[in-house]
């Protein structure tokens, strides 16, 4: 298996870098933490790494809204770059914020839903919120994920309702996989809080591009790295399958080593 | 928010509201609280934000601003319109604006993108020179103009840091047409003459000046300046006045005491001479239980204690209880900063990886037409302080994992709020030392007029005047200055050259003056304070000295580093300035613009605080054995009574708080606040510090206020037995456990309030010591009463004078050696016993107590224990009622003949339920009460006569809906 370079980006205000470079390293790949204006000031360093993960946090304190200030640094700094570094086979992982920044530079969903389609915004009951929830894997071309798998790992955010410019977009979105994570109870409802914690449209919790490349989340894997970080833990025994959130990152290393 | 500014400079509102009511959850949020404050009729609320903008700038620019960055395409609106003040005729309109000189983070990052928008967009004749942000309401269904007052005073905005402009029924408050621009202050040097003054006079100098020191201190800084002939600057005066605060000396817990009345702990009176009250109770304690992991204790800005070969712990609790009082958001989130400016200026700094909060508040239903003056509603209070707990320590990404909230109508005027913080350091990292010639750095935000007399204002008695006199003192936070300011320090500590610095501490209470003073104690130091970088012009030299701006601290930096040094912290967009030198002739010498404005022996300074020798007493009067605050059984059937108990407010679930703080960043959460599939309260938490390893730390905590009023001394035992059973029921380790104290007290001025102390101080240290839990750090905060007129005081029913119930918080630091051994308190598998592990806690009963918590450890760590969870508020009866609702399982209880079922709602100290399986039930030698069952009830009988006889679900709604909403609804 080739090495699995990543390139983890920090700025002001990003504070899960650290779960991440470990969640990334728990996986077998080798992961860089870069600060945002190391790599402005470098873009080209982009070409040693197969994978970009922008991770949780409040960058630039979310002034304005949540991630519009480094969506705008972004956009404004490495949008070409970018962009090209998909094209030629690259992936992009945003967590949390990182899913915030990717959806408001226009990165997703991407292609013909633009800036204007689709956005993230304030949770329904306008509260931060921090619980467990279950998402189900709803597309097939999503390198991160395996279609039919139902995960684990925790929401805490307050700004993670997706919204769409009208239902035309999320009839798209789910006709055509660009909806890769929908927050699931256990009667298979979408919809109903708190199982869907945020009033996010069609329980919306995950996007990818049309190549499944670039993909966000607003819930955390690097949180369920480890079994004794789910909070029934206690309750289990010996569990036999890796913790779910471990599984996107072995996922995409899998992906990108072949 | 501003840079300089031309004459031409044009100014532009931009009102951002979302795009459909549905989105406006905000809104629905206002709502809410406007209803609650008794406008039932208002039938809905919009919001929008609002940006205020000068600059030489077009409609066009402003429009790309607008478009590009300020407003979301999909799910918001904009209006864009020239000058400030808005003509719009709507009836209802509340414009809030942050008041001049508050600090507003969300304008400080606009301004910065917004240039960084139009110059990436090629606007190079663009320029926005000021930024100011304000939040803008229309109230639908308003009456008149005095309720939208009532709403925006009530609801929406804190006079102490903003100001609102109404529009609507006749009403047009005028908006100033440019934002404020500071003045400039010519330099003047002050002198204060104290040398002729009488006592009268110095008194009343003391009160004038917000010195808040005693006749006799201000006589010994007289005499000083006396024998220097001369008078002191105010420079000088309020260095002296900072450093020798209650707040930063602890002067009534550092004095001589002579205690006569009844002993302690065993019946019979006692006179005894405490030479140091501190030093010979809390201190003592830890001297004599001399344990080796205890690497740093009482010496730096937080203890440490030995994790592992490699790191040590590093916890701190604050409390930041008068600023919450003013303004409880601004004033519970600097709480937060503090304290992790605390742990990062512990040693050579500290990694931040979990917080601890702690509200004592009076009851969120209390009347609000019995309000005095001056006092801001508990529900309020409860809001402020959770959203302020939860928007700094989100931010900053270190998880919030334990706290308790305790509500007592005594806590009306004098809210407490205790903010804690956990730290990973590496051993190597423990020392500091500034050296002859090191470089004075600040380093992080700028210095402005926020938080100017903290420290004294923090050591006075609160009155219906303070919220006016010091709105100055209150702070408002940065969350992201700080964590920026934490990146920057940690590579520092961790340059592959080894430390960048040789000390480094926090700008907390007395802002420079205290950083510098403390740091330069047994050096000396110069500092020239035009060098401080300001938020504004206009500062005079006293008042950077002493400011208390958030997100600053101070490094002293040897010189062939500082190079180096700034490097890193430019490379972080950290502001980091050499100020100073630390000398050698241990005086302090404080210059502006090359001239001096104070000189101060620091030998004066540190140790030239008199001494005071007072008496304490305490009589041992018939006094109630149990608080008057517990339920006692008084029919057969005790449904009711167990219904009530578990909707008590301080019973009632927290899980509309915990659910606000981020509790799992960092990954390192192992047993979480809420636990099992009901989300039950746990006891403590649990952390993994390190990816690398299963072993953990459990945090817990210990509050029981109430039997204060029985008597101090086994109020304190108490609360240090609750915070043990806390941390040993999720698995922590009773012999590796430490432990913290937070006193928080009312006045001490006679003599039996100040016995209470005492007696307080003596159980602590007693039970600290019977229990081998050293003490690692510690504070105090006194004074906790407000005084209101007579007319006041018969207008509300309340007493002239209301004073907190003496309040020690005990938190609780325990080791556990693998984590994959925790227990969490939800009850497991239906045919498990239950079993009840109990001591008596008297006189006697402390080393019997000491060998339950040992027995229940070993128990819990061998493996043989599925759930276990403490008996406390609430008694057995609530306690067991807790583990089902957190399972959904039941559990059928046999109490033995011996009980009296009088005591089921009763708190028992060392009390804890257990749950096994029947052979390691049966092994333990402790009394099975009964066991679980899949059926969700609770029956609680003893042998024919039924006690309790409930339905989970029934039990949890009990449970779960007072506090639902924060109380309201």
């Amino acid at each position: 298996m080739a090495d699995v370079r990543v390139l983890v980006i920090r700025a002001a205000g990003i504070n899960c870098d650290e779960e991440v470079m470990h969640a990334w390293r728990l996986a077998g790949a080798s992961p860089s933490l870069v600060h945002v204006n190391t790599l402005a000031g470098k873009p080209a360093m982009l070409d040693d790494y197969s994978i970009l993960t922008i991770p949780g946090g409040f960058s630039y304190g979310d002034d304005i809204a949540a991630g519009a200030i480094l969506a705008r640094r972004l956009q404004d700094d490495l949008a070409a770059r970018l962009r090209a570094f998909v094209n030629g086979g690259g992936g992009i992982l945003g967590i949390c914020n990182g899913f915030q920044v990717l959806v408001k530079m226009g990165l997703l969903p991407g292609g013909e839903f633009g800036r204007d389609k689709v956005t993230v915004t304030f949770n329904a009951s306008a509260k931060f919120e921090a619980r467990w929830v279950r998402l189900q894997v709803c597309t097939a071309c999503c390198p991160y994920l395996q279609e039919g798998n139902v995960l684990e790992m925790p929401v805490e955010h307050a700004e993670g309702k997706v919204v769409t410019a009208d239902d035309t977009v999320t009839d798209k979105l789910l006709g055509t996989g660009r909806v890769a994570l929908r927050y699931v109870d256990d009667d298979g409802r979408h919809d109903v809080y708190p199982a869907n914690p945020n009033g996010s449209t069609a329980g919306i919790a995950g996007l990818c591009d049309s190549t499944g490349r670039v993909f966000g989340l607003m819930p955390h894997p690097d949180r369920h790295f480890d079994h004794t970080q789910h909070p029934h833990w206690t309750r289990r025994n010996n569990p036999t399958r890796p913790p779910d959130g471990l599984t996107v990152f072995q996922n995409a290393v899998r992906f990108w080593s072949s | 928010m501003h840079r300089d500014r031309a004459a031409s400079s044009q100014r532009w509102h931009i009102q951002v509201s979302p795009r459909r009511p549905d989105l406006d959850g905000h809104g629905r949020d206002v709502l809410a609280d406007v209803r609650q404050i008794g406008l039932e009729h208002i039938e809905g609320v919009r919001s929008s934000r609002v940006y205020l903008l000068e600059g030489r700038l077009l409609e066009s620019d402003v429009r790309l601003l607008a478009e590009e960055l300020l407003c979301d395409p999909v799910a918001e609106v904009f209006e864009v319109r020239e000058g400030f003040a808005r003509r719009d005729d709507i009836d209802g309109a509340i414009e809030v604006h942050p008041l001049p000189g508050v600090m507003n983070p969300a304008a400080l990052s606009t301004l910065d993108a917004a240039g960084r928008l139009l110059a990436s967009q090629g606007r190079s004749q663009a320029r926005v020179e000021a930024v100011q942000t304000a939040r803008r309401y229309v109230i639908l269904g308003a009456r008149n103009a005095p309720e939208l007052e009532q709403i925006a005073a009530r609801v929406l905005a804190n006079n102490c840091i903003e100001t609102w402009f109404i529009r609507g029924f006749g009403r047009s408050d005028p908006i100033p047409d440019a934002l404020p621009t500071p003045r400039e202050r010519p330099f003047e040097l002050r002198h204060i003459p104290i040398r002729r003054l009488t006592d009268d006079e110095l008194t009343r100098l003391s009160r004038e000046a917000h010195l808040f020191l005693s006749l006799s201190e201000m006589r010994t800084i007289r005499d000083h300046f006396d024998k220097l002939n001369r008078e002191p600057t105010d420079l000088e005066l309020e260095t002296l006045a900072q450093t020798w605060s209650e707040h930063c000396v602890h002067k009534t817990f550092r004095s001589s005491i002579v205690y006569r009345g009844e002993d302690f702990g065993r019946p019979g009176t006692i006179e005894v001479r405490f030479d140091n009250l501190l030093k010979d109770t809390i201190v003592a304690a830890t001297a004599k239980l001399n344990r080796d992991w205890c690497l740093s204790v009482f010496v730096d800005n937080a203890g440490i204690v030995a994790f592992d070969e490699e790191y040590g712990i590093a916890f701190k609790v604050e409390t930041h209880n008068h600023p919450s009082a003013i303004e409880p958001y601004g004033g519970a989130a600097t709480g937060v900063g503090g304290c992790i400016r605390d742990i990062m200026g512990c040693g050579l700094g500290a990694k931040p990886i979990a917080s601890t909060d702690v509200f004592c508040l009076a009851p969120p239903d209390f009347d609000p037409t019995r309000l005095p003056a001056g006092v801001l509603h508990p529900r309020r209070v409860l809001k402020g302080v959770v959203g302020g707990v939860r928007d700094y320590g989100n931010r900053m990404g270190i998880p919030t994992v334990n706290g308790a909230i305790y509500f007592d109508e005594r806590y009306l005027a004098n809210p407490l709020v205790f903010c804690g913080c956990i730290g990973l350091i590496p051993r190597d990292r423990i020392l500091k030392e500034p050296r002859f010639g090191d470089l004075i750095v600040v380093a992080g935000g700028r210095t402005g007029r926020d938080g100017i007399h903290g420290a004294t204002f923090s050591s006075a008695e609160l009155t219906e005047q303070h919220a006016d006199e010091f709105s100055h003192a209150v702070q408002i936070g940065n969350a992201i200055e700080e964590k920026k300011l934490l990146d920057a320090l940690l590579i520092a500590r961790d340059d592959s050259d080894g430390c960048l610095y040789s000390a480094v501490t926090d700008c907390g209470a007395g802002g420079l003056s205290s950083a510098v003073g403390e740091m330069g104690a047994e050096l000396g130091a110069v500092v020239d304070l035009e060098k401080a970088p300001l938020k504004y012009a206009g500062l005079r030299y006293d008042e950077i000295w002493i400011s208390e701006a958030q997100e600053r601290m101070v490094f002293a930096v040897s010189p062939d580093r500082i190079d180096r040094f700034l490097s890193v912290f430019a490379e972080e967009e950290v502001e980091a300035t050499v100020i100073g030198t630390f000398t050698d002739d241990r005086i302090l010498r404080v210059r502006y613009k090359g001239q001096s404005v104070g000189e101060l022996d620091m030998a004066f300074l540190h140790n030239g605080l008199p001494r005071t020798v007072r008496t304490a007493s305490w009589t041992s009067q018939p006094r109630s054995s149990t608080p008057g605050c517990y339920k006692t059984v008084t029919s057969d059937i005790a449904n009711d009574t167990l219904l009530q108990t578990l909707s008590s407010l301080n019973i009632a679930s927290k899980e509309w708080v915990i659910r606000q703080y981020d509790h799992e960043v960092q990954g390192r959460s192992v047993i979480k606040p809420l636990v099992g599939t009901g989300f039950g309260p746990s006891d403590a938490a649990v952390l993994r510090p390190r990816y690398t390893s299963y072993r953990g730390i459990a945090i817990g905590c210990g509050l029981c206020p109430e039997w204060t009023d029985v008597d101090p001394y086994w109020m304190a035992v108490r609360t240090i037995d609750e915070a043990l059973r806390n941390v040993v029921c999720v698995g922590g380790d009773p012999e590796r456990t430490s432990i913290l104290d937070n006193f928080c007290w009312p006045k001490c001025d006679c003599e039996e309030s100040l016995g209470a102390l005492v007696r307080a101080c003596r159980g602590a240290s007693d039970a600290a010591v019977a229990y081998g839990l050293p003490f690692i750090s510690g504070k105090d905060s006194l004074n906790n009463e407000f005084s209101m007129s007579a007319d006041e005081a018969r207008r509300t029913g309340l007493p002239q004078s209301i004073a907190i119930p003496g309040t020690l918080l005990v938190s609780a630091l325990a080791q556990i050696e693998d984590v994959r051994h925790c227990v969490s308190m939800d009850l497991k598998e239906p045919g498990n016993r239950l079993i009840l592990a109990s001591a008596p806690v008297d006189r006697h009963g402390m080393e019997k107590a000491r060998s339950i918590h040992h027995l229940v450890s070993h128990c819990i760590r061998d493996g043989k224990v599925r759930s276990a969870h403490d008996v406390s508020d609430g008694g057995l009866a609530t306690a067991l009622a807790e583990m089902c609702i957190a399972s959904g399982l039941g559990a059928v209880i046999d109490m033995p003949q011996e009980y009296d079922r009088h005591s089921m709602f009763t708190p028992v100290a060392t009390t804890y339920v257990l749950e096994m399986k029947q052979v390691d039930a049966d092994a333990s030698g402790f009394p099975i009460i009964g066991q679980m069952t899949n059926l969700p009830r609770l029956s609680i009988s003893q042998g024919a006569s039924r006690w309790i006889d409930l339905g989970v679900e029934e039990m949890a709604r009990a449970w779960r809906s007072p506090l639902a909403q924060g109380g309201g609804h």
